[in-house]
């Protein structure tokens, strides 16, 4: 689809401008967790693990390259304001936005056709950009790269109603199985209640919010999950995982859906508004 | 704090013996990157390069006008069953993340060592190699043999040659803190 709305070229670039930040930079809060892990660390072995993800980020910075090989998928969180009308160009032009940065930053093309594993080369495809939207007052887009080798390690359970206290044992299994693969020190964010679908949308979203702010429930599964000592990169240490985020959402009385989205120390998003 | 880390260069020899897991390394020299489809490959038309106190480097890279852009580690457990020709020619050190399996550990007794490089830091990765050349360009940019000279990469030292696996001590403390729970 051709880009002629203004509003859709300004998105356009807004996204390609969002995706560059978000691959080279990692958000305040998610440095902060991440340098206070680093200073709290007693394990030498997993001390040196966080020097070295220290000197990669400000690397990164320095050299205006992808922190990680793996640029990820395109998650996008669009906020649309009352006057901007959600059109399919809105569509086309995160789209856009998506296979400029590939070209120009550039990005790894990693989205394929899950069956054939046909590579589209530009990170598009079916229903690709992943597109989420929300009303709000500002317009802004938010992207969120995920890569493979956290996101394969997720998990979601529909557990029984009587399970409520089975919560945190869940969090803590699914760690447990990702073991090293994930490239700890993870962050984790949890879905509670809602649906199948929307538990996962939920952990995925809670994973975007300030990680240097957690509730007592959140730093209780927190503690339970670094008991596993799996450590930095599996190399054992007191940081498995740096944050825990949870949100909820009502649900049936018979249910209790519980997801867990892993994402590894590099919590990579970016928000960028759209110039009108 | 941390030791001072030890300075290695390659080709690697006997020094190799007398590393012990946690011990902090600064690796330099030429390594040569392989994946599961350049291991395949190497078993059936043999080593296209000196195996001799060679180090092999479980990456899959991108590279760009002849640059190393992004050179992280990928997860060594793929290549478990892949790896003990390349002792028995000669290979000193494997470089990856994630630890490989009892297998390997075996292979690695007296003779070498798995070097833990930081998952993710491909932008470190990148700016401390320069690539100075490719065998089995064929098999696509990721799965080729690349050929790195490093520049003192920060490494640590996850399996030595005498038995020693810092995964495997920590796979099973996490797994008797997980079956706390299947208790209760």
């Amino acid at each position: 689809m051709q880009i002629t709305n203004p509003v859709c070229s300004a998105l356009a670039d807004a996204t390609f401008r969002a995706y560059r930040e978000a691959v080279i930079r990692l958000p305040p809060d998610v440095l902060r967790v991440i340098e206070q892990a680093a200073a709290a660390e007693t394990s030498p072995v997993a001390r040196g693990e966080f020097a070295n993800i220290l000197q990669n980020i400000s690397m990164a910075e320095k050299l205006g390259v992808p922190m990680c090989q793996d640029t990820g998928v395109p998650v996008i969180y669009l906020t649309i304001p009352p006057d901007v009308p959600l059109t399919k160009e809105l569509y086309a032009a995160v789209a856009e936005g998506v296979r400029r940065a590939t070209r120009e930053v550039p990005l790894r093309p990693n989205v394929v056709d899950p069956i054939t594993r046909h590579n589209t080369n530009d990170n598009t495809g079916h229903g690709m950009p992943a597109i989420h939207v929300k009303p709000g007052e500002k317009f802004t887009v938010t992207v969120f790269p995920k890569g493979a080798g956290a996101e394969n390690m997720s998990r979601i359970g529909m557990l029984l109603p009587s399970q409520v206290n089975q919560i945190e044992k869940f969090v803590v299994e699914t760690v447990y199985l990702a073991g090293s693969r994930p490239c700890p020190p993870i962050v984790i964010g949890v879905g509670i209640g809602g649906t199948f679908d929307g538990a996962a949308a939920m952990a995925k979203e809670a994973l975007l919010q300030p990680l240097d702010q957690m509730t007592d429930y959140e730093r209780g599964i927190l503690a339970a999950v670094n008991r596993l000592g799996i450590g930095a990169m599996g190399l054992g240490g007191d940081f498995t995982a740096l944050a825990v985020k949870v949100k909820t959402a009502g649900c049936h009385t018979a249910s209790l859906p519980v997801a867990v989205n892993i994402q590894c120390w590099a919590n990579r998003h970016a928000t960028v508004e759209v110039k009108r | 704090m941390t030791a001072k880390p030890v300075q290695l260069r390659t080709p690697l020899g006997e020094e190799v013996l007398a590393l012990h897991a946690g011990d902090h390394v600064e690796l330099s020299g030429l390594v040569y990157t392989a994946r599961d489809e350049a291991h395949l490959r190497m078993q059936k038309e043999g080593i296209p390069f000196d195996p001799k106190g060679a180090v092999i480097y479980h990456c899959g890279p991108v590279i760009q006008d002849k640059r190393v852009v992004a050179a992280g580690p990928t997860t060594s457990a793929r290549m478990n069953e892949l790896s003990g020709f390349l002792f028995d020619k000669g290979v000193r050190a494997l470089i990856g993340k994630g630890g490989m399996g009892t297998r390997v550990l075996g292979q690695l007794k007296d003779k070498g060592v798995y070097l833990a490089f930081t998952g993710g830091c491909a932008a470190l990765a990148a700016d401390r190699m320069t690539l100075k050349g490719v065998f089995f360009e064929d098999l696509g940019m990721a799965e080729a043999v690349w050929v790195f000279e490093l520049d003192r990469l920060p490494l640590v030292v996850g399996i030595d040659s005498h038995g020693s696996d810092i995964f495997g001590d920590v796979s099973k403390h996490a797994e008797a803190e997980f079956g706390r729970y299947k208790k209760s």
